[in-house]
């Protein structure tokens, strides 16, 4: 241990008042939590949209008590109309894809533990990640507020596609201010997360202790910094897409609108723009998205499962590397998205080969994975069942990305419940995993208390067998050429499979119902769970030896830690047990030390 | 696995001041006091972050124009509706005038290194230079403000032609990043008047006033050109 800087670059005073100490707080770890009370609220108002989705596709003509509420015409007699459920649709992918998927994984757990496991006593620009916060809540308040603005939120998806989206109301209820509303919305949350990526990479760069190189960081902290790199390219590419759409909506450009649409006998006053530009520059920050959703998933899960499974994962150098392959690949794929948009068959080829080849490093991750816990005696606890649901839901919903990486088959797949059953498992279902198994296996170093674990149990039980009876049939209905966005299901060869919608649904709710084991749980916790230890899982990392639990304003007291150890020195005599400290000078005769 | 380890890894072999960026920092520049108090150990081994950190801003600049410069060919190329924008002249001075101030902010920068390391300045304080520095770059602001003035008594609005969308949307983001640097100079100066300016920051100040000019003659030319 060394003393600590006493004109430190980061060090501020420990807040005082109420404001500075739980609002505008400069301290990672506020803020961390903030990021976290965000996205759980933004996945129970996902989650709930989601619901009123489901049921009105499985008894269409169903009042919703109370619909009306959300909607000045979307919903007479609590009804819904097809026009309301897209917007509902959009409303609830771009909340869960943005304010949930890249908010928890990423910002919440990475701002909380990031300092901590690289030894600092915060990030380098604490002013900037309090903004970063602040910025992406005002956000989620400017996308949610289109709910009670003019016709309501947009209709087009998550993905606002051209030209519907630059067109403004003529397009659709929600197509003029709620577009509008939505991409200003994407554009400030692009802002945060600059933002956040830029004190991510300085800190995993710079802030590291005595004694932390590179290969002894944690590989949720590698995780972290690997989606950092990303979403700094990823978003600096979405928010001049979002400016230019705004344009074309308030000041009459024709960036995204092409000549001579003609909607309701009315020639629209745009001319010569391209439909295909926005999609280039949407999918070229989408693909990525995907990762920065599920990679900081990765890194949590193999954190937790290591733990657990008290011996370090077969190679932790190719884990990383193969994280970074999926983040360098991750920008030459995004083209798939597009096989069916017209573009040269060439083209389409182009991109079906990286497409493939990321498999690559997905099936490695998976392989080590699988590789370490066989013969392994793990510790069964609901951080660790969420870490092995997580590599169910990321094996399960890979595998059915290989047929959409071809443009043969994805052709006929293309917007069929096919896709919309992949991607919710693989990014959606297999990312929510990860984000339980961190907030079981952190929760006690952040609120200084023990998670139920009976419940979490229960939890998990109905969630991963609710995931999949939810998820697994959409592929089923994509191969019977049940088409995605379809509010309700008239044609004739549709009709025989509203049952199974109605399956979905009511696994839907339950499944959705049991999420709210998980809130009982968390709340119940924090104020009335166990008291925990400083180290209650015996872990070996950096988070796990602060002087106090929570961890004091700068982390670690007056003396900053010092590292001598890689991060996974499970399966060795040390002097308190079956593991030896990052922190602990103790000499290891039986270890994994490579750095 | 099963490898023997026979002494804990020595640290200070890490922290060899002759591998100043090595896998091993030392927490961001922070002066790590060592307990027996001997300075020569007080050493900056891993770089301050905001030497890293401006590197990270100018990529993430670099990629949104990046995006703007392939949505400005792509617009040029999806149909014939572009004409091509004479650029106003005042925007040659404009570049002359930014150019100036990139050289007064330098002289600045160098003064302020000569004071740090405790070698006598020559001539004007640096104080004096980044208020030059300061004004120069209020004024090309001030002279894109007279170009769009130029190009709208043409008549040439943002909607008027993709070239002029995009002529007004590069200029106005260029802008705007031009004012966050001024913003970071009026924090210089303030830090420096305080005498609690870090080296790293003026730096990092600089660098990222020198890619503003670097950036607006790359905009120049991509709007300048006839692709």
């Amino acid at each position: 241990m060394h003393d600590m800087a006493k004109h430190d670059a980061v060090a501020h005073h420990a807040p005082t008042s109420f404001i500075s100490k739980h609002v505008f707080s400069l301290d990672h770890k506020v803020i961390g939590k903030q990021y976290y009370g965000l996205a759980l609220l933004a996945a129970f108002v996902g989650m709930g949209l989601s619901w009123l989705m489901r049921i009105h596709l499985a008894w269409t003509n169903f009042a919703i008590p109370g619909l009306h509420l959300l909607t000045k015409n979307g919903a007479p007699g609590d009804v819904m109309t097809p026009e309301f459920y897209l917007q509902l649709m959009t409303m609830h992918a771009t909340i869960m894809v943005f304010f949930v998927l890249t908010t928890a994984p990423f910002a919440a757990f990475g701002n909380y533990f990031l300092p901590i496991q690289v030894g600092a006593e915060d990030m380098p620009f604490p002013h900037f990640n309090m903004m970063s916060f602040w910025v992406t809540f005002v956000g989620f308040l400017v996308l949610v507020s289109s709910f009670f603005v003019g016709q309501g939120p947009t209709l087009g998806g998550w993905t606002q596609y051209a030209p519907l989206s630059a067109l403004g109301e003529v397009g659709g209820p929600g197509e003029g201010t709620g577009v509008v509303l939505w991409a200003l919305s994407i554009a400030i949350f692009c802002v945060g997360q600059l933002l956040g990526s830029l004190n991510f990479i300085t800190t995993t760069l710079d802030m590291r202790t005595r004694g932390m190189s590179l290969w002894r960081l944690p590989l949720s902290a590698w995780a972290w910094f690997i989606t950092s790199v990303m979403g700094l390219t990823a978003f600096a590419v979405l928010m001049p897409a979002c400016i230019l759409l705004i344009l074309d909506h308030v000041a009459g450009t024709s960036f995204f609108v092409s000549s001579n649409i003609v909607i309701n006998d009315q020639l629209q006053p745009h001319s010569g723009g391209s439909t295909l530009l926005w999609q280039h520059l949407f999918w070229f920050f989408g693909h990525p998205e995907v990762y920065i959703a599920i990679v900081p998933g990765m890194g949590i899960v193999s954190h937790v499962l290591i733990t657990n499974m008290r011996k370090p994962m077969l190679s932790h150098r190719v884990l990383v590397y193969s994280m970074g392959a999926l983040a360098v690949l991750s920008y030459m794929v995004y083209g798939h998205h597009m096989f069916v948009s017209g573009m040269n068959p060439v083209s389409s080829l182009a991109f079906s080969f990286p497409t493939l080849v990321i498999t690559i490093p997905s099936t490695v991750l998976v392989l080590i994975w699988l590789g370490s816990l066989y013969g392994a005696k793990l510790r069964i606890n609901a951080a660790s069942l969420f870490g092995l649901g997580f590599i169910s839901m990321f094996i399960s919903g890979g595998v059915s990305g290989f047929f959409l990486a071809q443009p043969s088959t994805d052709i006929m797949l293309h917007a069929t419940y096919f896709v919309v059953g992949h991607f919710h498992l693989v990014m959606g279902v297999a990312a929510m995993f990860g984000i339980f198994s961190g907030t079981y296996f952190w929760f006690p170093k952040m609120y200084g208390r023990m998670m139920n674990e009976t419940l979490g149990k229960v939890h998990f039980w109905l969630s991963f067998v609710g995931a999949y009876a939810i998820f697994m049939p959409f592929h089923y209905l994509g191969l019977a050429g049940n088409v995605r966005r379809y509010q309700a299901f008239t044609p004739d060869y549709m009709q025989r499979l509203i049952p199974l919608h109605q399956f979905i649904t009511v696994a839907a709710l339950v499944t959705g119902a049991a999420q709210l084991i998980f809130l009982y749980n968390l709340f119940y916790s924090r104020f009335r769970g166990e008291p925990a230890s400083d180290n209650p899982w015996q872990a070996t990392s950096l988070e796990w030896s602060t002087p106090t639990t929570p961890p004091p304003h700068n982390n670690f007291g007056d003396k900053l830690p010092e590292v001598f150890h890689d991060p996974y020195q499970y399966g060795v005599e040390g002097t308190a047990g079956d593991y030896v400290m990052q922190t602990s000078p103790e000499k290891i005769t039986t270890g994994h030390d490579e750095a | 696995m099963a490898t023997t380890v026979p002494e804990p890894p020595k640290i200070e072999e890490r922290r060899d001041p002759s591998r100043p960026t090595g896998n091993s920092g030392n927490g961001g520049s922070r002066n790590l006091v060592p307990a027996d108090g001997k300075l020569p150990a007080v050493k900056d081994y891993s770089p301050p972050p905001a030497s890293t950190g401006i590197w990270v801003v100018l990529a993430s600049i670099t990629m949104s124009f990046a995006a703007f410069t392939s949505a400005l060919i792509v617009r040029q190329g999806s149909s014939l509706d572009w004409r091509h924008l004479p650029l106003p002249r005042v925007l040659y001075l404009n570049t002359l005038v930014l150019f100036a101030s990139s050289f007064a902010l330098e002289v600045a920068r160098r003064r302020v290194g000569s004071f740090m390391s405790g070698r006598k300045s020559q001539g004007a304080s640096p104080s004096r230079w980044l208020y030059i520095s300061l004004f120069l770059g209020l004024l090309f602001v001030a002279g894109q403000y007279v170009a769009w003035g130029q190009l709208r008594s043409q008549g040439l609005f943002l909607a008027t032609n993709p070239s002029s969308s995009f002529f007004y949307v590069l200029t106005a983001i260029h802008a705007l990043h031009v004012l966050g640097g001024l913003g970071g100079l009026v924090r210089v100066i303030h830090r420096l008047n305080k005498s609690i300016l870090r080296k790293s920051t003026l730096d990092a100040t600089a660098y990222y006033w020198h890619f503003m000019d670097a950036l607006w003659v790359y905009l120049l030319l991509l709007l300048w050109m006839k692709l």
